[in-house]
């Protein structure tokens, strides 16, 4: 394979990863916050129909995309309701809501089934897209795919490097704690739940209009998508720049796969299409084994030397979610 | 508490006419008659013997799925793996009839090896998950979930790879095993009484075990409050394990029903999403098993019934999972709102 064609294939696996980074950022904050939003899968498939539905009504690119960030915001703000508000079980209603949001873009999308749609198109930046290499690698992709980059930066800024951020952090660590510090908890998490909803609405339109654009219903190979970004946002350890890592070696594995094909003609392209997600759970584990009680037990058992070295390599591998993800807060 | 009952009772109907009236909402949007759509729903699932027969075969798979599940969640577990499972069900039921077919004992055994065959595959896959959870740490939603993409591509490694039709693999399935092989069917119809009689023993066992048994009392022990649990002395993971072996050995049986007494090979789509509508059927009857009958027979009727929806009415088939879905976020939220605010009327 020549160079040019890698390079395009690389620069290929940073575009089609750009979905997948909103909506892990989007989840990142949502859980930061203390909420899980489990209704990802669908929300993308219905953000994803509903975005192309709108550009296609209106002939309005932008207006497509803010479409798919408004039906994300709304899907989070039922889950906002039902779990803060109301306080049910988040991983009940979300899963409710991921199979009906994704029966729904199937549904509601059947008139717009393979019609030829708008779609973004790539604006190489001038200078910058003529440096050897990098200039193909980075400057050469649709805004989204741009948006997608400085998405994961300010999404870090915020978090590790704000003020506001430092809240964020505490309203899903310590809730009590960021409370009596005058954070009114439950509607900062209302609005990190939405605006992470917003994102992960993002990641729709971002299929549909961008990397693969079109709406093709069942067949548009959307579906698990969502599934992915949320075993990705625990890969990522709630830091953006760690899921977008994620989110990429994602990409790279099934571009990977693709390349692969010719080669590895005895094995099925469905089955290397599919084979990141066997890594998913590999990594899953590498990253919570940590957590484990009778690895614990082991390591103390150990001696000393060969501790040192186990719990070095865990501790780097550890994620630990978030202490009140998932927990209701009431003051009293 | 009678006029508990009652109390959750009017949130519950509330529940349902509000989710009939969004889905009424949702038709009239896309200019299509409700009360038609109902009606054509209705004519499709209980309208001939033929259709309730088909509306039976879809309710066996779901009615083995939600038994199975009301004993993971009442160990306090989310065993959204649970559509894997069923897949792995298929896979084991197959496995061993490609083994047995030829081997000349009488059709009836290789039927039964076949189904235990299935729910031990079942179980297996379902171990795998508890042992992520206990083992690996890796919360069973996630490790579960993974599983699941992993038992699809499975399914279809199999199906396109050792196991594909001689001549061309499609997705069509592996080569259907002779009829005499199959668990038989009703004169003229596609349900089987023994699918019946296996989904009905899955349900009867579950209930007697978790309502009369100090099995199920610990079980759910464990659910209430694994910490105390743990300190009363009774040995939690464990019992996380067996409500994973249980679960998933109903779940591979319903697998196994799937290719014993309905499509009598192993095809891409094996599973059709029954453990996923199986966890939605547990919510709606609120983990009750009681309940689990007429839910999953109506869940299964509305499966059925949309199926003609897009040649009578050209509306998509997927509308039976959108009712499905709003009926069950309403009758959760309408919990929620009872919790908080019935209360403080009172």
């Amino acid at each position: 394979m020549s160079q040019e064609t890698i390079l395009i294939g690389l620069a290929g696996v940073l575009a089609s990863a750009s979905p997948l980074i909103f909506a892990v950022i989007g989840e990142t904050l949502s859980e930061r916050a203390g909420v899980i939003n489990l209704s990802m899968n669908g929300t993308i498939l219905l953000a994803a129909m509903g975005g192309f539905a709108v550009a296609y009504t209106t002939d309005n690119i932008v207006l497509g995309f803010l479409g798919g960030m408004l039906i994300g915001a709304l899907v989070a703000l039922v889950v906002a309701f039902a779990s803060i508000t109301l306080q049910q079980s988040q991983v009940a209603v979300g899963f409710v809501l991921a199979l009906t949001c994704r029966d729904l873009s199937y549904f509601l999308g059947n008139p717009y089934m393979g019609l030829p749609g708008p779609r973004l198109q790539a604006l190489p930046i001038p200078v910058l897209s003529d440096i050897p290499v990098i200039g193909q690698l980075f400057f050469r992709h649709d805004v989204i795919t741009y948006i997608s980059f400085i998405a994961i930066f300010l999404a870090w800024l915020w978090i590790f490097r704000t003020r506001p951020g430092l809240m964020l952090q505490g309203i899903g660590e310590k809730p009590a704690a960021a409370y009596i510090r005058g954070a009114n908890v439950n509607v900062m998490r209302y609005v990190y739940t939405i605006i992470g909803g917003a994102l992960i609405g993002l990641a729709g339109p971002a299929f549909s209009l961008a990397t693969r654009a079109g709406w093709m219903g069942t067949i548009s190979g959307l579906d698990g998508f969502g599934w992915i970004a949320l075993s990705i946002t625990i890969f990522g350890g709630w830091n953006p720049v760690r899921g977008a890592l994620g989110a990429y070696l994602f990409a790279f594995l099934q571009w990977l796969g693709l390349v692969l094909q010719p080669v590895l003609t005895q094995v099925p392209s469905q089955v290397l299409q599919v084979a990141p997600f066997p890594l998913m759970i590999l990594t899953l584990l590498l990253v919570n084994i940590g957590n484990a009680e009778w690895v614990e037990r082991t390591l103390a058992a150990m001696p000393e030397s060969a501790r040192k070295i186990f719990s070095k390599i865990l501790r780097a591998m550890r994620t630990s979610p978030p202490a009140a993800l998932g927990v209701p807060f009431e003051r009293d | 508490m009678i006029k508990d009952r009652f109390g959750n009772l009017a949130y519950q109907l509330a529940a349902l006419l509000l989710a009939f009236g969004v889905v009424s909402l949702i038709l009239i949007s896309v200019d299509a008659s409700p009360s038609e759509t109902y009606k054509n729903i209705f004519k499709g699932s209980f309208g001939e013997m033929r259709k309730f027969a088909e509306v039976l075969v879809a309710f066996v798979p779901l009615l083995l799925v939600t038994a199975g599940l009301l004993v993971t969640f009442s160990s306090g577990l989310w065993n959204i793996g649970v559509e894997g499972q069923v897949v792995l069900g298929a896979i084991a039921t197959t496995w061993v009839y490609r083994l047995l077919l030829e081997s000349g004992l009488p059709p009836g055994l290789i039927i039964a090896l076949a189904i235990l065959g299935g729910m031990v595959g079942g179980a297996i896959w379902a171990a795998l998950a508890g042992i992520l959870k206990v083992f690996g740490g890796v919360n069973e939603i996630f490790g579960g979930l993974g599983l699941n993409f992993v038992s699809t591509a499975l399914t279809i490694y199999l199906i396109f790879g050792p196991w594909k039709r001689p001549g061309v693999a499609s997705m069509s399935g592996t080569v259907p095993f002779p009829d005499e092989f199959s668990l038989p069917l009703l004169a003229n119809l596609r349900i089987s009484p023994w699918a019946l009689v296996i989904a009905f023993v899955g349900i009867v066992v579950i209930y007697f075990l978790l309502q009369g048994t100090y099995f199920g009392l610990r079980l759910k022990a464990v659910g209430k409050n694994f910490r105390a649990a743990y300190l009363l002395g009774i040995p939690t993971w464990q019992y996380a394990m067996y409500s994973f072996l249980i679960c998933g050995a109903l779940a591979g049986a319903a697998g196994a029903v799937q290719v014993a007494a309905v499509y009598h090979r192993l095809i891409p789509s094996i599973s059709s999403g029954y453990g996923y509508l199986g966890l939605m059927v547990a919510m709606l009857i609120n983990y009750q098993a009681l309940w689990a009958v007429p839910v999953a027979l109506f869940f299964a009727a509305l499966n059925i019934g949309s199926i003609q929806l897009p040649i009578v009415m050209k509306l998509d088939s997927s509308l039976s999972g959108v009712l499905q879905g709003v009926l069950v976020l309403f009758v959760l939220l309408a919990a929620g709102v009872r919790q908080k605010f019935g209360r403080k009327a009172q």
